[in-house]
């Protein structure tokens, strides 16, 4: 029986407390996301694009859907302090699916930049929701469908044609419940023509102990010459699952620059599309993930070169310990449309034990022979020759390790656009090589 | 007393099942250069490297005492806290880690071995500074890598340069004079000479008499098919200049 059975079961049977919780531009499009899950089944094993990652059986527990909206209480200045040194940022936050923007971010927006909770989009501005929502992702994907059923709330992000932000905006998922909870999550990105802007995602949890499941959808629409810094820090505890899903649309000499980082996960399967839609678009494609325990980290990209002259690189990195396990599917489709294409990929991995695993799969189909693409994958262990070379000169053992290990994701941080954001995973890394715990929340700590 | 810096006996040391070292013996007291000399595959970086405790090499035999301690228990770090030193025959490259942040490691590592707090930033780079100006080696390479993009000539300086920061009793030199240059060996060879004391001691090992020219040994020995098979003094480099190994090889 196919895990989305309960979730339509829910729907079926708390539609009207599910509309009530929303807003009419988002219940309208339930009954087509419906009718295409009854026949629709989630990515599992059988699945070519989703050999290692059953987002079937991730589904598959009875998790908690707070369907009437109640407010479950969260000391956010208490038990969180997302600090981030040096990066002053206009912040807003989601606990589980409900967004509050802080004080600041409110009073400190530039005029027509939104960054909001949709529901307040829907009353303000739906002509932008109309337009975006639920256009940018396919409406053939099963997950897709699920978020688009369950949603009631979500966040949008607009920049207006040709506004610069100075500050980056920096959006705060935290799940916090007593009971197994799953959240629906959406998130709306629009940069209008010429606007540039940086977005740093942080997913933490509250409660290590607790189990949580986020379906997260991600749209992302890039105007004409738009450039935007997307970074995404994974904060997560082991009983954490999140399928992340990103749809991205680029136009003419747009740039993008995406950023993963998996620094503490349970299992997180995230699937990276990049339409290319317009000529001399830019697009930097890059992810690491830490694994010391039993973590399951999924990449899936897929970067479609659908027109001429657009440049594609992603480059991924991995370095997994203890029992976790790594999985990297990287995919360039180049049109018969789209001559003089250059993408590249890189995926290295180390293995810091005998029971993690690496599943690494360059995925390239090229229909055109105008290109220049490259791809290369390495699965390897920390150099021991370099090992000894430090052990020779005093360096403990372990120390070393940590510091090839640092240095194994050094190129991969350097490729961040925000110095100040790379500084941070410079040491939220070296803290989880240590084997401290990565989280922001001690963050400030550490610092002091 | 014993006045022995290094003492080995009867060292056997094999790599993947074949054996290498057939039994060495070999004695370093404080102050003494030694050169260790001999054709290709006889062993002498092998010799190096299991001294310094390269965990490839398995050691099947004999001991090495190091001032009054079992050296092959010892682990890597700590032969190298105790003052062991080894100029690799071609340094690692480390991409993604600096040079300062490795000196920075091993020096904290050997404080902290000695029960002392770690060393201040300001100290630590004016010994930096110091240290550099041995073998004039230049701030921007201090700033890199370690050893990432370095010519042969800058990787050996750079060796001679964590020695210098290290201060070793004693240095194991493995071909440091191999791919350099004329100048390059003057200045690394000028490293060496100033930081030779009467304490601290020195293995020279080389395949050529010419770097026995800028080091001056007190002792010369002649290592073949994993045994020292001659021992002299500084003559002993001359004549194997003159005759090549090949009269070592009959003989043996």
């Amino acid at each position: 029986m196919s895990s989305l059975k309960q979730y339509i079961d829910l729907y079926r049977d708390h539609h009207d407390t599910l509309d009530k919780g929303s807003v009419a531009l988002v219940n309208a499009m339930r009954p087509e996301a419906l009718s295409r899950l009854e026949s629709a089944h989630l990515p599992d094993l059988s699945d070519e694009r989703s050999q290692y990652t059953s987002v079937e059986q991730m589904f598959a527990p009875d998790y908690g859907v707070n369907l009437a909206r109640v407010n479950i209480p969260v000391d956010i200045a208490a038990t969180f302090a997302c600090n981030l040194p040096n990066l002053s940022t206009l912040m807003g936050i989601v606990v589980n699916d409900f967004f509050s923007p802080s004080s600041t971010l409110v009073n400190r927006l530039p005029e027509g930049v939104i960054f909001d909770s949709l529901r307040t989009v829907a009353a303000k501005r739906p002509e932008l929701l109309e337009k975006y929502l639920n256009k940018i992702a396919p409406q053939t994907d099963a997950g897709v469908n699920l978020n688009t059923l369950l949603m009631q709330d979500g966040v949008v992000i607009y920049i207006p044609a040709n506004v610069h932000l100075a500050k980056p905006l920096q959006l705060v998922n935290i799940f916090s419940s007593p009971t197994p909870l799953m959240a629906a999550r959406r998130l709306l990105v629009i940069l209008g023509d010429g606007a540039k802007a940086d977005i740093v995602v942080c997913d933490h949890t509250q409660d290590d102990a607790q189990q949580y499941l986020a379906s997260q959808v991600a749209e992302v629409y890039l105007g004409r010459d738009a450039g935007l810094g997307f970074y995404t820090l994974e904060e997560a505890s082991l009983r954490t699952s999140r399928y992340a899903q990103t749809f991205i649309k680029q136009h003419e000499g747009s740039r993008l620059n995406l950023h993963y980082a998996a620094l503490a996960a349970g299992v997180s399967r995230n699937e990276f599309v990049v339409d290319l839609l317009g000529e001399h678009a830019e697009t930097l494609l890059t992810g690491m993930a830490i694994g010391m325990d039993r973590e399951h980290v999924d990449c899936n990209t897929t970067v479609n070169h659908r027109v001429p002259r657009c440049h594609s690189n992603q480059v991924f990195r991995y370095v997994m310990g203890g029992t976790s396990q790594g999985i990297f599917d990287g995919g360039i489709v180049v049109t018969p449309e789209a001559p003089y294409t250059v993408a590249y990929q890189s995926n290295r991995n180390v293995l810091a034990s005998t029971e993690a695993r690496m599943h690494s799969k360059p995925r390239l189909e090229i229909y055109n022979d105008e290109v220049k693409c490259s791809h290369g994958a390495t699965i390897g262990q920390l150099n021991e020759e370099a090992l000894f070379y430090m052990r020779s000169r005093g360096i403990p053992a372990a120390e070393a390790r940590v510091m090839l290990m640092q240095a194994f994701m050094a190129d991969v941080i350097d490729t961040v656009g925000l110095e100040s954001l790379r500084d941070r995973l410079r040491h939220l890394v070296e803290m989880r090589f240590n084997g401290q715990s990565a989280s922001c929340r001690r963050c400030s700590d550490t610092q002091n | 007393m014993n006045n022995l810096l290094l003492d080995v006996k009867d060292l056997h040391a094999s790599i993947e099942g074949k054996e290498i070292l057939k039994g060495i013996n070999l004695q370093v007291r404080p102050g003494e250069v030694h050169a260790i000399m001999g054709p290709n595959g006889s062993g002498k970086s092998t010799l190096s490297e299991v001294l310094a405790g390269d965990p490839a090499f398995t050691v099947t035999g004999g001991a090495v005492d190091f001032h009054g301690l079992d050296l092959l228990s010892l682990s890597p770090e700590d032969r190298s806290h105790e003052g062991l030193f080894l100029s690799f025959q071609y340094p690692v490259e480390i991409p993604g880690v600096s040079m300062v942040n490795f000196m920075r490691a091993a020096l904290n590592a050997k404080r902290k071995y000695f029960g002392e707090e770690p060393m201040s930033a300001g100290d630590f780079l004016k010994l930096m500074r110091q240290k550099r100006a041995i073998v004039e080696l230049d701030n921007k390479l201090a700033s890199r890598s370690v050893n990432e993009g370095f010519s042969g000539g800058e990787k050996k300086r750079n060796e001679i340069f964590q020695m210098a920061v290290l201060e070793p009793r004693l240095s194991i030199l493995d071909e440091t004079d191999s791919g350099l240059d004329i100048d390059a060996l003057r200045i690394v060879a000028g490293g060496v000479n100033k930081l030779r004391s009467d304490s601290n001691s020195t293995i020279v090992i080389t395949h050529y008499q010419r770097l026995l020219d800028y080091i001056k040994p007190d002792f010369v020995h002649i290592l073949y098919n994993g045994r020292i098979v001659m021992t002299g003094g500084p003559e002993l480099a001359l004549e194997l200049e003159e005759r090549g190994y090949d009269w070592i090889k009959e003989a043996n």
